[in-house]
This record gives structure tokens, sequence and C-alpha cells, in this order.
């Protein structure tokens, strides 16, 4: 399901808090309707037009004077054109604003380099007092926006191309990363859309003998360090997977992590320092970018041979 | 009170907010030309307009988007108590709680700003908000006119009167001076408030230190049909002799002789 449409019936949960608490308020740019939510309250929807660092202000504002914004925009625009103003007038200023930000990675796919967000988890993370959410199924994005709600500061939920997972009901902990699979040869640690990836590199790497442990590290900040060391520990190799410039993302975050414990070793399958410039349908130019389970698979046999 | 009795009270309030901003460009290098040619607007603003206090109903917002002007603020929070007159000189210097731009840490800071062209679009957010819960409160924003190169202010120019925000006021400091000479000569603005009406915002022009002219504009709060934009004319560094209106104003420090001749000068207007 599309970042877009799982933002979209995000919306009937937004609709669902709108209706128990009349703080909730949602902000848009130039998205029309946004699902039950302008019909049922029309006076708390405000479409500001496409202008990101007015949306982020206003938002801001609103949560100044006590209200709980909601702000519903694309992910590469929000991430870099607002940026300045989630760090000074949400987080810095102490404004909990919820970002739901559909069309991360390369979901825009064709769309071009200029329509992907590669980036926005290396800026997000790196605001003081952010809470940074990247669920791995459309059902993990709506518990993660109930999550967000709850949460006392602002809050980035990142949405991209996101498949059902089967049998996947864990409750949804901030900063709580769940193992998915078992496993003490190699630990693939992956985000969003990519722990579908990872489940099926799982299941490729069972058919030569090797046991990958798979992590969904739906929350980037704050990061899982416990499950991070656990896995060094456990398995001293780690793949992570993302759909996300392999600097400063979860790769980034996990290598961090590593570094400091002065423990395992790592490969990071994502993009590689590039503006991705084929034009292709989406789940293709994950491939041309290694992020697929061929990717995950070889990256892990490469450190398994070390 | 008469009128005439408030515009004087105004203008005392004005000389001290002036000679509390002195006490910090004596000791140190302020942003002092923005401060001093904001200060009659800060009087009328603190002293007349704004109702801050929550025990009597709505309360009103000031957001200073030209955040550089701080010790404006800073003289306001003086004046009000909440600053002590012997912290203001220690701004920006170790371990103050006063820094070089309004942050979170600093007494009667309703909004942490420093970043141009941030403020307009939060007072939007805020006037919003208001609105929703029809309190009445009104909310001003102050912004430089060089801050008004910045895009963001026009992005929220544009949004403002889409939303109604009849208690949103805006209000420009026209000192004509920015950090690298004159705004005419780095990016002129003119013709200024054609710019806002064409952005559908009820204008004002007045002449930024004349008390009497500044809470007329106000008084016209709210307007039937939107948001106020009040172009304020005023003089960079107004009230310091020698340096008003001239391109050091905008970011100095003054020597013992400075201070005394400017003391002496607000002597006569107060």
């Amino acid at each position: 399901m599309s970042g877009y449409f799982t933002a979209m019936s995000s919306a009937e949960v937004l609709s669902e808090l709108a209706e128990r608490n009349p703080a909730v308020v949602l902000l848009s740019q130039d998205f029309g309707a946004i699902g039950s939510f302008t019909a049922r309250f029309p006076d708390r929807h405000f479409d500001v037009g496409i202008s990101e660092e007015n949306l982020v202000g206003v938002a801001a504002g609103l949560a100044h004077a006590g209200k709980l914004p909601f702000v519903l925009a694309m992910a590469p625009f929000l991430s870099m054109r607002g940026f300045e103003q989630i760090r000074d007038d949400c987080a810095y200023n102490r404004n909990p604003v919820k970002f739901i930000a559909p069309f991360s990675g390369l979901e825009a796919g064709p769309w071009g380099p200029t329509h992907h967000a590669m980036e926005d988890i290396a800026l997000l993370r790196s605001i003081p007092g952010m809470t940074v959410l990247s669920p791995a199924d459309p059902n993990e994005a709506h518990r993660a926006v109930r999550a967000a709600a709850e949460i006392d500061g602002p809050v980035y939920v990142r949405l991209g191309f996101l498949t059902p997972l089967d049998n996947y009901d864990a409750p949804f902990r901030v900063g709580e990363a769940v193992t998915m699979r078992d496993g003490n040869d190699v630990t693939l640690i992956a985000t969003g859309g990519c722990v579908a990836t990872a489940l099926a590199a799982h299941e490729a790497l069972l058919t030569d003998g090797i046991r990958a442990r798979v992590v969904n590290m739906h929350t980037l900040k704050p990061l899982d360090n416990d499950a991070v060391e656990c896995a060094a520990r456990d398995t001293s190799r780690i793949v992570t997977v993302e759909e996300h410039s392999i600097i400063g993302g979860l790769g980034g975050a996990v290598a961090e992590v590593l570094a400091e414990r002065g423990q395992g070793r790592m490969a990071r399958v994502g993009v590689r320092d590039t503006f991705v410039l084929d034009v292709a349908p989406y789940p293709e130019l994950l491939s041309r970018c290694g992020i697929d389970v061929a990717g995950v698979t070889s990256a892990a046999k490469r450190l398994l041979k070390d | 009170m008469t009128d005439a009795t408030i515009v004087r009270d105004l203008q005392g309030r004005a000389a001290s907010l002036r000679r509390h901003i002195l006490t910090v460009a004596g000791a140190y290098y302020a942003h002092l030309g923005g401060a001093m040619s904001c200060a009659d607007l800060m009087a009328v603003l603190f002293f007349d307009f704004l109702r801050l206090d929550n025990a009597r109903g709505a309360r009103d917002h000031f957001l200073m988007s030209k955040g550089h002007a701080v010790t404006a603020l800073h003289a306001c929070m003086v004046e009000l108590g909440q600053i002590d007159v012997t912290e203001l000189p220690t701004s920006g210097q170790s371990g103050s709680r006063l820094a070089g731009h309004p942050t979170r840490k600093a007494p009667g800071v309703e909004f942490a700003t420093g970043s141009l062209g941030h403020a307009l679009s939060v007072g939007i957010g805020i006037a919003l908000a208001e609105q929703l819960d029809r309190s009445g409160a009104r909310t001003v924003v102050l912004l430089g006119d060089g801050e008004l190169q910045e895009g963001t202010v026009w992005e929220a120019a544009l949004s403002a009167p889409r939303f109604g925000l009849e208690n949103l006021v805006a209000i420009v400091d026209y000192n004509r001076f920015q950090a690298g000479g004159r705004v005419d000569d780095v990016l002129p603005l003119d013709p200024l408030a054609d710019k806002w009406r064409a952005f559908r915002w009820n204008v004002r022009e007045i002449d930024g230190h004349d008390i009497a002219a500044i809470r007329t504009a106000l008084a016209a709060v709210p307007a039937a049909n939107g948001p106020t934009a009040i172009i304020a004319h005023t003089v960079k560094g107004k009230g310091v002799p020698g340096i008003e209106g001239t391109p050091r104003a905008h970011y100095t420090m003054l020597s013992d002789e400075e201070v005394q001749r400017t003391l002496a000068a607000l002597e006569v207007v107060s």
C-alpha cells in the first residue's frame, strides 16, 4: 500500500482521536479532503497550500495555543524545506506537532530525485527532543499514529510503500524494537517497508543454512540501543536495511552504537550516497539500488565470510 | 486618564525602554538600532494594547519575529519587574539568562525566535487556535524590514487572509537599514504597503515613533475582514545622537560618552 494510502487510512485514526480530543486539528498541503476527517471536522482541517515552511510554522502556533496538530505532508519537502521550522518552532519551542510523512524513501519512484526522501531520517533524528517513527506495515502505521498522539513532543512518522505483514500485530512501544525472527548467525535490522524485505531475506538465508535474526527498528529516535547491543553480542554481524541514504539514517544510527561499544561488524544496505537517476517503477528502482532480498542476502553472506 | 495623559505616560515608558537598552549596548555589542527603532511600538504594545494577564480573560500573544531586537523585549520585562535592571547588562555574557535573541530561558519570551521569517506563520497558527476557541485574543507579530526578504514571510502573508484571522496584527518596523547597509540598496521593499494590500491585508501606514498614531492603528483591530498590517516608519537607532539613522546603528557597542549623551537626550524627550 502506498504511503499516501497508508496516510489516508491513518486519517481514520485521526478522526477517532479528534472525536475524543477536541484539541486535535489536522493540517495538510494541497491534498484535498483527508479521509473522513475533513467531512467530520471541517473547522479543524486547514489546508495551507503548497508551502511547507508556513505549514510547519502554523502547526507550531496551533500547538503553542493548546491544540494537538497533526501535519500531513510529503516527506521530501516536509523534511527538507520544513526542517528549520521543525527544529526551531516545534522542537526548540517545545510544540508537540505530529508529522505524518508519506512518499518517504524512493516511493515517488519515476518522479525523480527531487521527490525522493533519502535524507529525512538523518535530518530529523539530529534534532533534540524529536521522536522519529518508521512503521513496517499499514497496521503498524496506525499504531504509530496513535502512539505519536501520546508523546509529549514533536514526532515524525515516516511512511513509505508498506505491504501488510502476515500475523503481525505486536504492540507498538516507542523506542522498543520488535524481534520478528530469531537467529544467531547474523542480524538484519530493518525499518519501514524494508522490514518485509528483511523477512524475505531471512527465508532465503535459511535455505543456505544461515539463521538471521530480523529486528524491526520502527523507532529511529530514540533508538533501541539495547536491541543493537544485544544483536552485536549474540550475532556479532549486523546488516541494516533501509530506504534511505546509507549516511545518517538507520545504518548511521546503528554504526554509532557499535562504534561506541566497540563490538560487532556491520554492512549497510540503502541508497549508496547517490541521486537515483534511473527511471523505473518503484519496486524495480529499489532493486537497482540493491535494496532487495538479493542485496540483503549478499551483504549478510559477505559479512559472514570475513 | 485622558488620551493625552496616556500618550505622555507611554512616551515616558518608551524613554525608559531606551534607557534599559542603553545599559546593554554600553556593556557589550548589541543590535542597538533595531531595538531603539521599535521602542515606541513596544511601549504601546506592552503598556497599553496587549492583555497579558490571564486573570482578565483572553490573553493576547506577542511574537518578536525580528529576534535580534531582543533587548527591547527584555527592557519591557524590566519595566514589568520580571528582569532586574542590573541583570540586563549581562546580556550575552557568560552565565546570563539573556541571550542575543529571545530564548526559552529568558523571562517574558512567549516564543523563542532568532532565525528570521518564522514568527508570522507561528502567529497565524496561534490566531487560528484562538479563532477556533472564539477567545477574542489578539496576536501581534513584530517583523523587521530586512526580514521581509525571507520568502517564508510571504508564504505566511498569503495564507493569513485566507483564514480570516481578524485578530492577527503584523507590525513592520521599517527602519530602512539591515546588517549590510540600506534596505533600499540591498533589496528594496517598496512599494511595501501596496504589497501587503495586494495580499489582502488591512494596511495602516504610520510614523512608528508617534505614540498616538500607533494607538490609533492598533485600535482598529480587530478589522472586520481579516488581518491587519501596520507599516511603521521608524528611524534605526532612534534616540541615540550621532548614531540614529546611520549604518553603525545596526550592531554596535557604545562608549561611556555616547551613553551619557544619549541619556541626556532622553531626559529632554521624557
